[in-house]
């Protein structure tokens, strides 16, 4: 399987007034097509860091990151903003839905600053994804009138609208309790039998448990990196045609 | 018509927000923007109230203003920008005129419009009304009048707005006849003529009889045209000037200040026209040259022109001194959106990081809140507009009504569209540097904000 994430010598340095932060040490790293990592470790040991350096939130002090064949170390801002909105989603641990919008319209976001003309296309295929996450009868409300689970359900939808190479999770359940961590978790699981590259950030070994794969950091290195036994990969990849055994497609008709 | 003036206004605004809204980005911050200046209605208010203010303020005054000049203006046009008036005056009276039995004698003569006919055969002019004014007892019956006698020709008419309410004016073969016809203003018909209809009826100016040919509607007296007083026409008989002059001869004598006065006046005035009017001045410089012979002060020569210039510069410099007010205004109006702003941009760190992180370009962000402040000051412009108008339109008939001040208004489309333009440079003039602040934030800085 291709990799569609590779970093190398990886480096991030914050500069604090005259202090020096090394917030990663020279990561490397490849993550496999339609592979589910979890990225654990002790707090400050540079899993944000990194996540966002996946992300292109931020560009490294050092090294070098192709996504898919893309080299994107080297790219200025702008083509950095329209990576992220063509091959990156994101889910956070506070959710950060825009609460003047709703639910659909939260949605649509990634497509809007892909230069895609909304329309009855588009929002249909937002509609759908709402219902694949469990919320087509919530259509028009406000983030501020729906549970924690829900805005993360929502969240998760906003992270497929665009059909991206990677999905980039920061404590994604860290809000939640833990049946309705279970039950974002059940999500991204079934996400990751349709095919998608997930890379999670947790810090519980439960949460951990449903990856595929767990790299463990500390002080700006990878500590270690195990396969989860009971979750390998390949068994499922069959499905990556796209569509999973529920039938709902996760990627949009003719967009 | 004030409605068309709000039509164009939103049609102009429309032609600013139209491409925004084909723009799919730009209809989504569009309806964004709208949103949150509805969410907090109130502070969106009052921080686009200086703008508001600002344009209402400068719409109501530059109708006032604009009013007034335009009376003024009018006053002014009414004497005819091409024409020339030549007024006789009577000079200051000194002690070898001085004197009770002494005739007066003064001001233009046939000899001066002999000399002016010439300038008419070259074509520089192209009509002259010569008039000779004084005052006269008018009588019918037992009833009697005092009023004025003017002696003049057809011409009079091309050159003033004469409304009549029976009959004719004066015409060319009145005066080759020497026909005696009058004309009467509208007072001295109501005067003499209380219940009947005066046309075809004698009435006696001196000695002589004289049958009235036609009678006019109330005119209102045109203000100060240049060294005389208002002059009011409503007390003026209409008649031939050369059958005047074969009545009254050349001397009248008329009581003044309980004496008699005596004087020779040959023409009180005489109104030319200039072919061109931009020969209007030196042709006004021809006719003091002439005048010149005189050796002495007792003509005037007016030149509507000048006064109609100099009204204009007065309109111009009037409107500059608006338009920096309406600046100042509308910069204090900007300090208060950009302040605005900026706490919108602080409030709103998280969301911009938000929508970096799903793509959104730095221009994205700054369309973003360019727009919104833009929505803003242009909805506080049309909110001022309104404003404007409605003061433009209510206050000159309420104090017309509490107390009878003559306040005139009136509204162009030029303030409009100034105010409404200055608004939206002001929305992105005064929006420019919050928005560029939100752009520059960093993604992740702007994601942990809380
Ligand atoms: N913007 C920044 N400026 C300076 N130092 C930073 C910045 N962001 C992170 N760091 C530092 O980099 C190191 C790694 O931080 P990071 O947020 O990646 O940790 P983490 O593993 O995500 O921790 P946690 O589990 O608490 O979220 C920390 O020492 C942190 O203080
Ligand atoms: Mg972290």
């Amino acid at each position: 399987m291709a990799d569609i994430v590779r970093i190398i010598d990886l480096v991030k340095i914050y500069y604090l007034e005259s202090v020096e932060v090394q917030a990663l040490r020279g990561v490397s790293l490849s993550v496999e097509e339609g592979d589910f990592v979890a990225l654990m470790g002790p707090s400050g040991s540079g899993k944000s860091t990194l996540l966002n350096q996946l992300g292109c939130l931020d560009r490294p002090t050092s090294g070098q990151y192709f996504l898919g064949d893309e080299d994107v170390s080297e790219m200025d801002d702008d083509q950095l903003s329209e990576i992220r909105s063509k091959y990156l989603g994101f889910i956070f641990q506070s959710y950060n839905l825009l609460p003047q919008y709703t639910v659909v319209e939260n949605i649509e976001v990634p497509l809007l600053y892909q230069g895609i003309k909304l329309n009855a296309q588009t929002r249909e295929w937002c509609i759908h994804l709402a219902t694949m996450v469990g919320l087509g009868d919530r259509l028009d409300h406000r983030p501020m009138q729906l549970s924690g689970g829900q805005q993360q359900r929502v969240a998760i939808a906003r992270a497929l609208v665009n059909d991206p190479h990677v999905i980039l999770a920061d404590e994604p359940t860290g809000n939640l309790d833990s049946r309705t961590s279970d039950e974002i978790m059940e999500r991204l699981q079934q996400l990751n039998d349709m095919g998608k590259t997930i890379i999670m950030v947790t810090h519980e070994n439960d949460i951990a448990a449903w990856a595929k794969r767990v790299i463990r950091m500390r002080d700006g290195h990878i500590e270690s990196d195990e396969r989860n036994h009971h979750r390998t990969i390949g068994t499922k990849l069959a499905k990556i045609d796209g569509t999973a055994g529920n039938g709902f497609a996760l990627r949009p008709a003719g967009l | 018509m004030y409605l068309l003036y709000i039509l164009v206004g939103i049609l102009l605004l429309g032609a600013a927000v139209g491409p925004v809204l084909y723009w799919d980005k730009g209809r989504r911050s569009l309806v964004l923007a709208i949103r949150s200046l509805w969410l907090h209605k109130m502070r969106a208010f009052l921080s686009v109230l200086g703008i508001i203010i600002g344009t209402g303020a400068v719409i109501t005054l530059m109708a006032f203003g604009e009013g007034s000049m335009q009376e003024a203006l009018d006053a002014i046009r009414k004497l005819g920008a091409t024409n020339i008036i030549v007024r006789s005056v009577k000079p200051p009276e000194n002690s070898a005129t001085a004197g009770r039995s002494r005739v007066a004698i003064y001001g233009l003569t046939q000899d001066d419009y002999d000399h002016f006919a010439v300038l008419q055969q070259g074509g520089t002019i192209t009509r002259m009304v010569p008039m000779r004014i004084f005052p006269q007892e008018m009588r019918r019956l037992h009833l009697m009048f005092t009023g004025r006698a003017v002696g003049t020709t057809a011409a009079y008419a091309e050159i003033n707005d004469i409304p009549l309410a029976l009959g004719r004016f004066l015409r060319p073969e009145d005066e080759e006849n020497h026909e005696n016809v009058a004309v009467l203003g509208s007072r001295v018909a109501q005067g003499l003529f209380p219940f009947e209809d005066p046309l075809g009826k004698t009435l006696k100016l001196g000695q002589s009889e004289w049958v009235v040919i036609g009678v006019l509607k109330s005119r209102t007296p045109v203000g100060d045209t240049g060294g005389s007083m208002a002059e009011d026409y409503n007390n003026d008989v209409y008649i031939p000037l050369t059958t005047c002059n074969e009545h009254f001869g050349s001397v009248i004598t008329y009581r003044q200040a309980g004496s008699f006065q005596r004087e020779q006046v040959q023409l009180s005035q005489v109104t030319l026209t200039v072919s061109d009017i931009d020969k209007v001045r030196t042709t006004g410089e021809l006719i003091k040259s002439i005048l010149s012979r005189h050796y002495r002060d007792d003509t005037a020569v007016s030149v509507p022109l000048d006064k109609l210039e100099h009204a204009e510069a007065e309109k111009r410099r009037f409107l500059g001194l608006l338009a920096m007010i309406a600046g100042i205004s509308l910069v204090v109006g900007g300090i208060g959106i950009m302040n605005i702003m900026l706490a919108t941009v602080t409030e709103r760190t998280r969301e911009i990081g938000i929508r970096r992180a799903l793509g959104a370009k730095r221009r994205d962000i700054t369309m973003q809140f360019l727009i919104e402040a833009v929505v803003q000051t242009s909805l506080g412009g049309l909110l001022g507009t309104l404003f404007g108008l409605f003061f433009a339109f209510v206050v000159p008939p309420a104090a017309e009504w509490l107390w009878g001040w003559h306040l005139p208004a009136q509204v162009t489309a030029l303030p409009i569209f100034l105010a409404l333009i200055v608004a939206v440079v002001v929305g992105v003039g005064f929006g420019l540097y919050p928005a560029y602040r939100a752009a520059m934030l960093d993604p992740i800085e702007a994601l942990r904000h809380e």
